[in-house]
């Protein structure tokens, strides 16, 4: 009997790793669609940035009282996972809580830790339905999120309540058992738990055996529940559970004003000044050029493949929280631009072209791109470039960088942006200033100055 | 008192005479052609004078540093700019550079390097923090600010792009005035609406400009004064003010301005 339930949770478990890899796979290819771009600089800050933002959650503390409730999610997450190790061990050897007389006294208190845990994720997970259901918290109700984000939190609060309450009534049953001294759970002492025990009264009519068929159904239902969690997570914003770590490890380091230079454009343009182009091949003329020309990209992006992989990973990474759209002055002020919606029409767009490929279908040949199909030119020029959305978000995702390449395409590659500013291109070109005034009209302000004597005369 | 008048001596002339200013100025675009702003180069070049600084602008050299055009996309344009602005300031051999403009700021500073221009740049607010750390600026306290309610908007080319939230705050704290914050300041501060180059276009549809939301914040604060450290906030919230009626009770000026008129410059 215990054989077959072993042979079945490896199956599970087996059957979950396989979906788990394959997703895994296709994220990762997905952000290798995005170009490739050197961030592998200063290690000691960058993991001292992962270590801040993400493990130690700095950014989620400017809002203290939500900062605080994802913290107990947070810990129970992670501390649970204590847990699941020894569910996992139990189901493959066909054990029960394998972990209990090796701790000896320690575990009870272990898992009244984790109980406790479970409890505070259950209470906040109650909070935060209430907060995006009923309270209708503003971010949450924006025109980008749709029926399917909105669902998609849903479906992972309430998975967590479930998961949390498996395992809650799981150790109730066990505890009764434990107590009832039936076949194998009677050499166990390892209950009643802190807060298990006030479940332990719903089972008192219930029969030895209809016990243990909870007992085991709480169990698989909380195993099963989690390994279908883990695959859900890779189809969801929960998807920064994993991401936020290398996603602030990678970080962009420069100040936040440094827009990111384009070599290609500066080569060119030392051509054309007659300056030499790569001072580098300068000092060492034996240096081989390259055979092939190295091809030119895009100038700007189009679509996601114009992205870098740092772009791309951070569309993943993003938590469709809403504190950069809420921070957004062009958002604030009713315009369409929403950075939260740019990181979610990336993603979007990368699990379209994903999916495609994965079907042997165009994949980026599809008529579609980033640009046009899901984000409007109107979105894209109303940014101010005021840096609220990257300072802002929790998990230091950039929707600024996609914005800005974005708009070079506009710019450069399709040559079409308003006209105004293709009148401030020109006078910046032929005037050496914004505005049309005469360059030799420059330094006017100061005629008037000489003539003034000082000292408020 | 020495009836000497302002001296605003060029690089090129400087040079000639075999001398060398101890800083660059950087004046800008909204600094020279500017009307409004071009009063705020005025009270600096008068604060750069009456404390003996020794300096000198590029005048009709300088050209625009490209920042609008990289923010618009147009990144061509702006890198034909910096790389002739880098040409004329490697040329005479810059190393120092103060400039009243956040976004000429930025640029030089974190996007001028890589193109092969390296110079220690200051802005405005930090260079006359340190005047009056150093003593060299002696505001009295009193002046005709003392104990006015003041408020500093923070530009984003200045803050969160480069970190500079309390240089600002400490010119406007010698001025003894009763500073006021905003509700949103410092990193979590509202732009003006003019970065990104939309100074240089029309607004995209929506139910209000950036400007007046931002205006109403400054407004709410009860401040007579709305200090700010850059010419694009300038002009956003002076029209925004205007917009409200409120240009005979509320002013916007210019942290160097503040100075100057504070020093009876
Ligand atoms: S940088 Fe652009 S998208 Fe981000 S908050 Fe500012 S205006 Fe909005
Ligand atoms: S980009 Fe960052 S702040 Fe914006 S929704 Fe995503 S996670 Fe939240």
């Amino acid at each position: 009997m215990d054989y077959i339930s072993q042979v079945l949770f490896v199956m599970c478990l087996l059957v979950a790793g396989y979906f788990l890899t394959k997703r895994i796979n296709r994220i990762r290819k997905n952000i290798q669609l995005g170009k490739a771009e050197d961030r592998s600089d200063n290690p000691a800050e960058r993991f001292k940035i992962m270590a801040l933002i993400a493990l130690g959650q700095k950014k989620m503390f400017d809002k203290p009282i939500v900062g605080l409730m994802h913290l107990v999610i947070y810990l129970g997450f992670i501390i649970i996972n204590l847990e699941i190790l020894e569910i996992i061990l139990d189901g493959i050897l066909g054990t029960h809580r394998l972990f209990a007389p090796y701790l000896g006294g320690l575990y009870i208190y272990l898992i009244i830790i984790f109980e406790f845990l479970a409890v505070g994720v259950i209470v906040t997970c109650v909070i935060f339905l209430i907060r995006r259901n009923i309270l209708k918290i503003r971010r949450f109700w924006a025109y980008e999120i749709t029926k399917w984000p909105r669902t998609d939190a849903n479906i992972i609060l309430i998975t967590e309540i479930l998961l949390m309450l498996a395992f809650l009534s799981w150790n109730a049953s066990d505890s009764i058992l434990q107590q009832r001294e039936v076949g194998h759970y009677a050499g166990i002492n390892a209950g009643p738990f802190a807060f298990s025990q006030w479940l332990m009264p719903l089972f008192t009519g219930w029969s030895d055996s209809a016990i243990m068929v909870y007992e085991r159904f709480a169990w698989w239902f909380h195993i099963l529940g989690i390994l279908t969690f883990a695959i859900y997570v890779t189809y969801s914003k929960h998807l920064h559970i994993a991401l936020a770590f290398p996603n602030t490890y990678f970080s962009k380091l420069a100040p936040k004003g440094k827009l990111q230079n384009m070599p290609v454009v500066t080569n060119e343009v030392k051509q054309m000044l007659g300056i030499p182009a790569d001072p580098a091949l300068e000092t060492a003329p034996e240096t081989p050029q390259p055979e092939t020309p190295v091809e030119i990209g895009r100038f700007g992006a189009k679509d996601i493949n114009d992205l870098t992989w740092k772009h791309l990973m951070d569309a993943y990474s993003c938590t469709e929280c809403g504190r950069c759209t809420a921070a957004c002055p062009a958002n604030i002020t009713g315009k369409k631009l929403s950075p939260r919606k740019i990181m979610m029409d990336t993603r979007d767009r990368m699990e379209e072209v994903g999916r495609s490929l994965e079907k042997g279908g165009p994949g980026l040949e599809d008529g579609k791109s980033l640009i046009d199909s899901y984000v409007t030119r109107e979105e894209l020029l109303a940014c101010t470039t005021c840096n609220a959305c990257v300072s802002a978000c929790p998990v230091n995702i950039n929707p600024l960088d996609i914005i800005i390449e974005l708009r070079r395409y506009m710019a450069m590659e399709d040559a079409k942006v308003p006209g105004s500013w293709n009148a401030m291109f020109s006078n910046i070109e032929n005037n050496m200033a914004p505005w049309k005034f005469s360059p030799s009209d420059r330094f006017n302000w100061a005629d008037k100055l000489k003539e003034t004597p000082q000292n408020g005369q | 008192m020495n009836p000497t008048t302002y001296n605003v001596p060029t690089l090129a002339e400087m040079i000639a005479e075999g001398k060398e200013p101890e800083i660059l100025f950087w004046v800008g675009c909204a600094g020279s052609f500017d009307d409004r702003y071009k009063a705020v180069t005025i009270a600096f070049v008068k604060i750069l004078n009456a404390v003996g600084i020794n300096f000198a602008v590029l005048g009709p050299e300088e050209n625009c540093t490209g920042d609008p055009a990289r923010r618009a996309g147009n990144d061509f344009l702006f890198q034909m700019q910096a790389i002739a602005n880098i040409q004329v300031l490697n040329g005479y051999n810059v190393k120092k550079i103060v400039t009243a403009c956040p976004h000429c700021f930025n640029t030089i500073k974190n996007e001028y390097p890589e193109l092969g221009g390296n110079y220690e740049i200051i802005h405005h607010s930090t260079f006359l923090q340190q005047l009056i750390n150093q003593g060299r600026i002696k505001l009295q306290g009193g002046g005709e600010f003392k104990g006015k309610r003041i408020t500093y908007h923070d530009s984003c080319y200045l803050g969160r792009a480069n970190k500079i939230y309390e240089a600002p705050r400490e010119v406007l704290a010698a001025l003894d005035a009763d500073l006021v914050e905003m509700k949103r300041s410092r990193a979590k501060g509202l732009c003006c609406g003019a970065g990104g180059s939309q100074m240089f276009k029309e607004a995209e549809p929506g139910s209000k400009e950036i400007n007046i939301e931002r205006t109403e914040e400054a407004l709410a604060t009860g401040a007579t004064v709305i200090a700010s450290a850059c010419p694009f906030c300038m002009t956003m919230l002076t029209d925004g003010v205007k917009n409200k009626e409120k240009e005979t009770q509320v002013k916007v000026y210019d942290i160097a301005e503040l100075i100057a008129r504070a020093e009876k410059l």
